[in-house]
């Protein structure tokens, strides 16, 4: 399935393990620029991570769709759906899984969003094609969001 | 789509890294073969980083399972037919 079949672009958020505090205000705060961008977001995590969210967004003024992470690979990998871009969280060896698999099952536009205590490390692992952003933040979003403005993604 | 918790698993290895799981299963089992992202294994689509090896000992699969907050799991269950589906698949590799 071609990614671009609608005219309504969209953008998929793969969330990872919440346990690194930026990851839900990151997460927000790129969902509001790429709405206001008029780009869609949809939001694929496990359920704590989904449930961070909902719970700071309880009118849904930022949070559109939203769905489990599993169900979303499937999804893909059975070519029922595609999105325009996808943003991948890493923090962790998982993190590093579920970019690589997206850059294998999507024809999305892959970013890998990669920070916390060990964001060298990980940035070094990363072997597949995508857009990185990497700063080392896990209490405070502020280096990250900087690394996220640089490249300006909701405009590329 | 199938759930993990649905088959009689056994954990060989918990809170690994894909090439840890990967190096595993070269190193222990004799017959592997190896598969892109997304291919299903028991109905579960595999996650990890291409080519992730599955490996095989008798009616055994052994397969790498990954979770967001525990990293990867390497699996082993036991089920003749799936074993037997996968062993084909090497002779295709080959």
């Amino acid at each position: 399935m071609d990614p671009d079949t609608s005219p309504q672009k969209t953008v998929l958020f793969v969330l990872g393990c919440p346990q690194v505090p930026v990851q839900t205000s990151i997460a927000l705060y790129l969902i509001s620029r790429f709405k206001a961008a008029g780009i869609t977001p949809i939001i694929a995590g496990n359920k704590a991570a989904n449930t961070l969210l909902l719970v700071a967004d309880p009118d849904r003024h930022y949070i559109g769709e939203i769905m489990d992470l599993d169900r979303a690979v499937a999804q893909i990998t059975e070519k029922k759906r595609d999105f325009d871009r996808c943003f991948v969280f890493i923090h962790n060896d998982a993190g590093i899984s579920y970019a690589a698999t997206m850059a294998v099952i999507s024809k999305a536009r892959l970013y890998a969003l990669v920070y916390g205590e060990h964001q060298e490390d990980l940035v070094g692992q990363i072997t597949f094609p995508c857009t990185t952003i990497a700063a080392k933040a896990v209490h405070n979003p502020l280096p990250l969001k900087k690394a996220i403005d640089v490249v300006a993604p909701w405009a590329a | 789509m199938g759930c993990v918790e649905e088959l009689n698993y056994e954990i060989l290895m918990r809170d690994a890294s894909f090439k840890e799981c990967r190096e595993y299963i070269k190193s222990h089992f004799s017959e592997s073969i190896d598969v892109e992202p997304g291919f299903k294994i028991f109905d579960i689509h595999t996650i990890g980083v291409p080519p992730i090896a599955v490996g095989f000992d008798g009616d055994y699969v052994i397969f790498p399972y990954t979770k967001p907050c525990h990293g990867t799991f390497l699996l082993r269950v036991q089920d003749a037919v799936e074993a037997a589906r996968l062993r084909a698949l090497k002779k295709v590799q080959k």
